[in-house]
């Protein structure tokens, strides 16, 4: 699990452009939106194309998202739970 | 003798690898940087902290350094009404640099993933909205696509929006980008100058005579 919080962490920063970000910086446990990294809507839109993309896993309704969303732990343990293989 | 009832306040120039403003070149970069960089350069050599610019396409960077640079040390909300602030941008190329990025995501239908935060800076206003947020402006925008800069059509446009009361000061000149390309012009048009000292009457030959300005 820490290993793949530390992965996604990186994918964030990336997918999300937070160049003055290191992995460091991002609480995995803080909120994603709003307060912690205080992420937008098209922010959360990015975030599902990175678990399609890069983990074939897709969110089947918003209050999933709102769920899965919630932080990088939440995502993480989202795709520990649903990743085929 | 003609009588002038606006003034180009201040302006500012991001071109080869240089930032000016009025009379003063600010900063020059390594001209072996590409846009992308040479932007990061400017915003972190002004000390900028407006963490959603590393999030823009380049023209939006471009357009965001101009105006930071541009009403540094103005306080444009406290002089005027937030609707008494227009923005009226020009450029020849339009968002097309994005709109291929956004086309090369999509080309491939085995692996078609459209990125969200490229897809919404596919249009050239885009630029003007961020400005917008940034400095709390409501006022009229429209963001025009010329074949080049137009100096008599730029003032024609600004000058009726004052004449006509819908604007007392506006941020207008020409954005433009396309891939290593890259030209940003703005000036600072008041209809009421709450400055006396080094300005300029709004006219298509100021406005050229800047526009051409090489340091």
């Amino acid at each position: 699990m820490e290993q793949l919080i530390a992965k996604l962490k990186n994918e964030i920063i990336e997918v999300l452009n937070l160049s003055e970000m290191a992995p460091n910086d991002i609480d995995e446990n803080a909120p994603l939106f709003v307060e912690g990294l205080g992420l937008d809507s098209i922010d959360a839109l990015e975030l599902i194309v990175l678990l399609e993309k890069n983990y074939g896993l897709k969110l089947g309704t918003a209050e999933e998202g709102k769920k899965v969303l919630r932080s990088v732990r939440s995502m993480a343990e989202f795709i520990t739970e649903n990743k085929k293989g | 003798m003609m009588e002038h009832t606006s003034i180009i306040h201040d302006y500012c120039l991001i071109r080869d690898h240089q930032v000016i403003r009025g009379d003063q070149v600010l900063y020059t970069g390594d001209k072996s940087m590409p846009p992308a960089s040479f932007f990061t350069e400017i915003y972190r050599h002004f000390g900028m902290n407006y963490p959603k610019f590393y999030k823009m396409d380049n023209l939006c960077k471009l357009g965001f350094l101009a105006a930071e640079i541009l009403l540094k040390d103005k306080n444009l909300q406290q002089s005027y009404a937030p609707y008494a602030t227009g923005i009226i941008l020009y450029n020849a190329s339009s968002s097309l640099d994005t709109d291929r990025n956004h086309q090369n995501s999509i080309t491939d239908r085995t692996a078609y993933y459209p990125s969200p935060s490229v897809f919404v800076y596919t249009l050239a206003n885009i630029v003007i909205g961020e400005i917008c947020i940034r400095h709390k402006l409501y006022g009229e925008s429209t963001f025009f696509i010329e074949r080049e800069f137009d100096a008599e059509r730029l003032y024609t446009y600004v000058q009726q929006l004052l004449d006509d009361n819908l604007v007392e000061s506006c941020i207008t000149g020409w954005i433009e980008l396309d891939g290593d390309r890259y030209d940003g012009v703005l000036y600072l048009v008041e209809k009421s100058p709450s400055v006396t000292n080094g300005i300029v009457n709004f006219e298509p030959g100021k406005l050229t005579e800047i526009y051409s300005r090489r340091s």
